[in-house]
């Protein structure tokens, strides 16, 4: 076994030394001989398990795993999984210590691993030149950058400009009170500086849901008019208030949250919702796969933790949440079942990896899943239907099976007795997203998940991934100018609602049907992937005849 | 329980430093405020086990017994049995470790003890900076380059 050992002086407080070495991932930034770096399956770069896959300025390529890390401690310890280079059991360790006789920090680095016999001095070498004193003098340098000397605490305490201090224009949809979709008004809504645990945002996509409808009919009582519709938007960050660590002037970020505002061009809000965006995923897609790919993420991965071989009924398997629950269900090994309500969603829902759309405008699908699958039935159901579908997803469950009912668009459920579970041991959830993201660490799990889920679908399926209203409509309306200069220029309501700030993200050619919003959406009860019309065809739509829907 | 830590580098290599620091009985030759130190029992200094007895500059006497020795670790462990200080349970540690860069020797010298609550802060200062700090500049100005 070969032993290397190096250490060093640095110049620089202990904090601010492990402010960059415990994120596993920095080193591309500092060290000399790391080309390209990320952490796998998006984790947290300080998560203990999590995997860095990197490439040498050399070629060599290196997987590595953290196996400990503590702030405490200052150390963190981590082992070779697979390298391109013959070192074999290889496990470091970095551990720093305070030099309490001035602002220094003492770095020791030392490993042990095995080599080829008649290699191993120069693979000593390699790690404890090149890799360790090659590591301590590109710190050191990376230290000395003004990007990097100038603290994040200063740069974002000093951040805004001019616009720091002072409210910003813009403009808002305004739910100026509860109604129809005659109730909206387009009007200035200013944005003020961001106070403690705030944010500003320049907001560049808005997305739309179906949820929006609810809120401005007053269903949902999340605002209190006049207000802003909207739950979810991407954008740059203008400025933060004081005790935001986590963003800066300049990033990319998105959120989908409570309470609805997101229909604004400039909005101030809690920072605590807001995630940055990774570079591959772009605004208009970010705010489009916000609120339905973290409601997927979450429907999928913890109400229930769908696994391979598993099969899935997907109701409304061609709306917004639906096409992302077949296509990661698919992913995740699931056989997927879903319920249309007609032939063009059924195909497009098969495209989406749902291996049979049953197509019924009455709810009546139970016999259907039945034949499908032996007469055993689902493991698990989908549900955003509600009431109406109710007895049917009873029937269709097989035993054991999982309930989960995240949407009511035919209206609530009934009172469901206990007794109607035991009859097949059924489990019935009630998930709400925003409990499930209501912690930090947990929204960013979710958000990461979807945000790489919505990058690898973009790129990969293009069209058929509810990605983007862009994509789906074949890139022909990029979003234009300035929302001030647009807004100004904005008379009729349907010119303002196709708004490109109002980015949709589900449905196939909104403007289209803004202008002519009642064309062609149903008059009765009617599935929920009847979003055909989106939400803002829908916001067309009288109260009484959306309450029917309902 | 309090903890106090002390740590610096010193411009020489960790064996040359340890060579002097080993003595259990050595304190007079390098630090600045022992004045004369025996062991008891005719014990050898670097018998773990032993008890040096040695005197202040401002005249206290105090007792320490050597717990453990490791030249392969440059590191030792001793406890205080009596002394004028008002401290129980005092352990302390006293550590060198190589700096590869430069030749260098990191050395770190900590101690836990207890005692009464209004003295942790003057006793801190005390043993940091006036028995630790002042040793590791006494090292450094031996060792300068």
């Amino acid at each position: 076994m070969i032993r290397v050992t190096r250490s060093a002086v640095i110049d620089a407080p202990i904090e601010r030394v492990w402010d960059v070495l415990r994120d596993f991932n920095s080193h591309t930034a500092w060290h000399p001989v790391v080309a390209e770096s990320e952490i796998e399956g998006g984790e947290p770069s300080d998560q203990v398990g999590c995997v860095r896959r990197f490439t040498l300025r050399d070629g060599n390529r290196i997987r590595e795993q953290l196996l400990a890390l503590s702030d405490r401690d200052h150390s963190s310890t981590y082992c070779i999984l697979d390298a391109t280079l013959p070192i074999r059991r290889y496990v470091a360790t970095v551990q720093l210590k305070r030099v309490t006789d001035g602002e220094r920090t003492f770095w020791h680095w030392q490993s042990t691993f095995d080599a080829p016999p008649g290699r191993e001095r120069e693979l000593a070498d390699l790690v404890g030149t090149g890799v360790y004193e090659g590591g301590f003098n590109g710190l050191r340098a990376y230290l000395r950058t003004p990007r990097h000397a100038s603290s994040r605490a200063a740069s974002a305490s000093g951040s805004g400009g001019a616009a720091a201090g002072s409210a910003m224009a813009a403009q808002g949809v305004v739910v100026s009170a509860f109604g129809g979709p005659d109730v909206l008004r387009h009007q200035a809504w200013p944005a003020r500086p961001p106070g403690p645990g705030e944010v500003r945002i320049r907001q560049t996509a808005v997305g739309v849901n179906y949820i929006d409808v609810y809120v401005r009919a007053g269903l949902y009582r999340l605002i209190e008019p006049p207000a802003l519709l909207g739950m979810e938007a991407a954008g740059v960050v203008v400025d933060t208030g004081p005790d935001v660590v986590h963003l800066l002037p300049g990033d990319r970020v998105a959120y989908a949250c409570v309470p609805p505002g997101a229909y604004v061009s400039v909005r101030t809000m809690p920072a605590e919702h807001v995630v940055v965006l990774p570079d591959d995923v772009d605004d208009e897609t970010a705010a489009a796969v916000m609120l339905k790919g973290m409601t997927a993420a979450c429907l999928l991965h913890r109400t229930h933790r769908v696994r391979a071989g598993e099969t899935v009924l997907v109701h409304a398997a061609a709306g917004g949440v639906g096409l992302y629950l077949c296509q990661w269900a698919r992913a995740l090994g699931a056989r997927v079942l879903g319920t249309v309500s007609g032939e063009d969603k059924a195909r497009l829902a098969r495209d989406n990896g749902c291996e049979l759309p049953i197509i019924s405008r009455d709810y009546r699908f139970a016999r259907a899943v039945q034949d499908a699958t032996s007469g055993r039935g689902v493991d698990v159901i989908y549900d955003g239907l509600g009431r109406a579908a109710a007895d049917e997803n009873l029937q269709a469950l097989a035993l054991c099976g999982h309930w989960v009912s995240y949407g009511q668009a035919t209206g609530p459920l009934a009172p469901i007795s206990a007794e109607a579970l035991s009859a097949k041991s059924v489990t019935l959830s009630r998930p709400v997203i925003f409990h499930y993201t209501a912690e930090r660490a947990a929204l960013n799990e979710i958000a990461q998940a979807d945000l790489r889920g919505a990058a690898r679908r973009g790129v990969a399926s293009g069209a058929a991934a509810p990605v983007s209203a862009r994509e789906r409509r074949g890139g022909t309306s990029r979003p234009r100018g300035a929302s001030d200069e647009r807004a100004a220029r904005c008379s009729s309501r349907d010119d303002m609602l196709a708004s490109p700030r109002l980015r949709s993200s589900l449905d196939d050619e909104p403007a289209v049907r803004l202008k002519e919003p009642r064309a062609d959406v149903p008059q009765g009860p009617a599935l929920p992937d009847q979003f055909v019309a989106e939400a803002l065809a829908l916001q067309h739509q009288q109260p009484g005849q959306e309450s029917e829907r309902l | 329980m309090i903890k106090v830590y002390v740590s610096s580098v010193i411009e020489a290599p960790a064996d040359a430093v340890w060579a002097e620091i080993r003595d259990f009985n050595g304190l007079p030759k390098w630090t600045p405020f022992v004045v004369d130190s025996r062991i008891e029992g005719g014990l050898s200094a670097d018998t773990v086990g032993c008890v040096r007895n040695f005197r202040l500059k401002d005249g206290g006497g105090i007792r320490e017994q050597l717990l453990a020795l490791s030249d392969y670790d440059f590191q030792c462990t001793y406890s205080i049995l009596e002394s004028p200080m008002g401290v129980d349970n005092y352990v302390a540690t006293l550590k060198l470790t190589p700096v590869t860069d430069g030749n260098r020797t990191f050395a770190e010298w900590w101690a836990e003890f207890d005692c009464a609550p209004e003295r942790e802060g003057e006793l801190a200062q005390s043993i940091g900076q006036g028995v630790f700090q002042a040793g590791f500049d006494a090292l450094k100005g031996m060792f300068r380059r």
